[in-house]
């Protein structure tokens, strides 16, 4: 009978050998390799560093010209750049200047790394089955694992820092520009591709001027998926070291400072209505072929 | 010897194949090596896809194709009509047999030779266009001279050219989408010319147009042809279409030859009734030629009659000048035979059907 009262779990003594000898031989792995992997990522380092102090210490309203700029050139429409405009007068207005620059510096890199990692991932997958079906439980478990679990290797592996949390916003944000520019590279139509064959297009002709071309609008999905995922990330990766908006919204809860949370909170929400609605208009301008119109 | 027969063939007006196609089969399936066994052991398309779960695309085909000349393959959906245009530059690779061009067997061609094969000796035209739908009249016309990384300037002025001839003009900088179906196979066919391949590849390419646009795509394609003389394949499922622009008609079904020859052997002697009945409703007066039907002869009496003229006009002739023979000619107007008028009415009757022949489904 006591065997179905007790489940026949491992005993104590083994369990706690078990966790002991996983946390030592990883801390083993991270006191010989720790210093090598940092030494890896100290030039991406210095470019956050670098493009952080160039948005904080610009003068505002210069910086707000180029983001007006960069918001005309990405969607070609004056109300959403008007509307960015007064989103970061207000931001300004109320006080978090500073940490919504920090936060752009780090989503801006993070997407960045993502975009350099992902795109040449998703185009691997694409390119064979076998890698797809080894690859997708991996992007699962990215995406489902709790963000604290990841957070303690990196952790333990590169301490406290920007580029540990730099990483960790870009393990939660990357698994969907990978897995969309598979996707779209996998929907391009057959018989396009069949053409550009029966021209004589070689492997790499195939790819960059017509998978990857066909593929955009999904694979700019994916673009605008990873940044929405590290704004959402930015709270939690200020946890281990990242400065930025999520900082005060971190201490608000801690303290209970119901108008701080909010505010910081929604100049988050704002920061990501901006990129999306400024990504969605870019990533239609590039389907402007798709559609009939201009017909004369 | 090689130079001598081809001497003969020149003398008696035989052209050169261009593409010779040798026990070709193509097996589709998981094993296609061991259901080719079967397939030798002459299991039938059905069999082997009931009891051997694989489909029988291709059986020993053979077929020479005729330099400069239209050759047209015709076949009923799912004949494998699709498959065998595929194997003349290779988008498939057969099972077993040889695809022969310019007497160089291209199954034996590197990736390299074969890209280089495709980028410069034979282009293809497609059923559903399959434009870039990325890239502008211009630039899909340009395509094949930009794979094959040649000058911008030099790709657009040639590719303009193409444009003009097709009758496109003014739409150079539209997208695809833009177009209608009819213009955007002109796109097609500008895009198959531009790389000036000497064989063009044109799998059902009008079959998705509507009647008239249709056959005003077939009078392009025979002009150009006038002057181009390329060896094009042309598959089609339309008799009135193989019978239009065909010089040589290839019938396919379950994915073998049933018949081959000229229009005019397909109209005068279906193989089976398979073809009898596919060519029943054909208009018989306007696809039959003089030729078909005369009985040689050195000279002859009443008025000459150009061999390649349909009966429908000879009969005309014949009668507004109230005779009931006619001699026939060639083009330099030399008396080659003759035709009775009771002759040229029995050839437009329906033919009874060449019973001896196997039933078909
Ligand atoms: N990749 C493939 N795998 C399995 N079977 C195939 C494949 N391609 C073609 N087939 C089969 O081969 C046969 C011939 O197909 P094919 O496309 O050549 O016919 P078709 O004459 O071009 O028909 P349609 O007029 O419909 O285009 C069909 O039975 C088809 O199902
Ligand atoms: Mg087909």
């Amino acid at each position: 009978m006591d065997f179905f009262e007790a489940f026949p779990a491992m005993d104590r003594q083994g369990l706690r050998d078990l966790k002991k000898g996983i946390d030592s031989s990883f801390r083993e792995f991270s006191r010989s390799y720790g210093e090598g992997i940092e030494d890896f990522f100290e030039p991406l380092l210095h470019f956050l560093v670098w493009l952080e102090k160039l948005l904080i210490n610009a003068p505002w309203p210069i910086v707000i010209i180029g983001i007006a700029g960069l918001a005309w050139i990405g969607s070609r429409s004056w109300k959403l750049v008007a509307g960015t405009v007064i989103a970061f007068l207000v931001i300004g207005y109320f006080g978090m200047w500073k940490d919504t620059m920090a936060t752009l510096a780090i989503i801006s890199v993070a997407t960045l790394l993502c975009i350099s990692f992902g795109i040449p991932f998703g185009i691997w997958m694409a390119r064979s089955d076998r890698v797809q079906a080894a690859i997708t439980p991996i992007l699962d478990v990215m995406q489902t694992i709790p963000s604290f679990v990841y957070l303690i290797p990196v952790v333990m592996l590169l301490g406290i820092g920007k580029v540990p949390g730099l990483i960790a916003v870009c393990i939660y944000a990357i698994p969907p520009l990978v897995r969309l520019t598979n996707l779209g590279i996998r929907l391009v139509d057959k018989e396009v591709l069949e053409a550009a064959d029966a021209f004589g297009a070689d492997y790499r002709q195939k790819l960059f001027g017509v998978q990857i071309p066909l593929a955009l609008p999904n694979i700019f999905a994916g673009v605008n998926q990873t940044i929405m995922m590290s704004l959402a990330m930015v709270v939690i990766a200020s946890m281990i070291g990242v400065k930025g908006l999520g900082l005060p919204v971190l201490r608000a809860v801690s303290n209970q400072y119901l108008a701080l949370g909010l505010l910081n909170g929604l100049a988050i929400v704002i920061l990501a209505i901006i990129f999306d609605r400024v990504s969605q208009a870019y990533g239609r301008r590039l389907q402007a072929h798709r559609e009939g119109s201009g017909h004369d | 010897m090689v130079d001598a027969y081809k001497l003969i063939e020149k003398v008696v007006g035989m052209t050169d194949t261009k593409i010779k196609i040798k026990n070709l089969y193509k097996v589709f399936g998981a094993d296609p090596k061991s259901a080719m066994e079967q397939v030798r052991n002459g299991v039938s398309k059905q069999d082997l896809l009931e009891k051997h779960s694989h489909v029988l695309g291709l059986r020993d085909i053979n077929i020479d194709i005729p330099e400069k000349g239209i050759s047209v393959i015709m076949g009923l959906s799912g004949s494998g009509k699709s498959t065998l245009i595929r194997h003349i530059n290779r988008l498939i690779e057969p099972t077993e047999g040889q695809v022969v061009i310019d007497d160089i067997d291209i199954l034996g061609m590197s990736i390299e030779e074969l890209r280089a094969f495709r980028r410069n000796k034979a282009s293809m035209v497609f059923q559903k266009f399959a434009l870039f739908p990325h890239r502008t009249v211009m630039q899909n016309t340009a395509y094949g001279l930009t794979i094959q990384k040649i000058a911008e300037k030099e790709a657009i002025e040639r590719s303009q050219h193409w444009i003009e001839r097709v009758g496109l003009s003014g739409f150079e900088n539209h997208y695809p989408a833009q177009l209608s179906g009819g213009m955007q196979q002109r796109v097609g066919l500008a895009r198959a010319l531009t790389t000036d391949a000497e064989i063009l590849l044109m799998d059902e390419a009008f079959s998705a147009l509507d009647p008239l646009i249709r056959t005003d795509m077939q009078g392009i394609l025979l002009d150009l042809q006038a002057e181009l003389n390329k060896t094009i394949v042309f598959i089609t499922h339309d008799l009135d279409e193989a019978l239009r622009i065909g010089d040589g008609i290839t019938i396919l079904r379950d994915g073998e030859i049933i018949q081959q020859g000229s229009p005019q052997d397909i109209v005068m002697k279906p193989a089976d009734d398979y073809i009898a009945d596919f060519i029943k409703d054909v208009n018989r007066s306007r696809v039959l030629q003089v030729r078909s039907i005369m009985v040689p002869a050195e000279s002859g009496i009443g008025p000459h009659l150009d061999q390649n003229m349909p009966l429908e006009d000879a009969l005309s002739r014949l009668s507004s000048e109230g005779v009931s023979e006619g001699s026939v000619v060639d083009q330099a107007g030399k008396v080659i035979g003759q035709i009775a008028l009771a002759a040229a009415v029995e050839a437009i009757r329906r033919p009874e059907r060449s019973s001896q022949d196997l039933q078909y489904r």
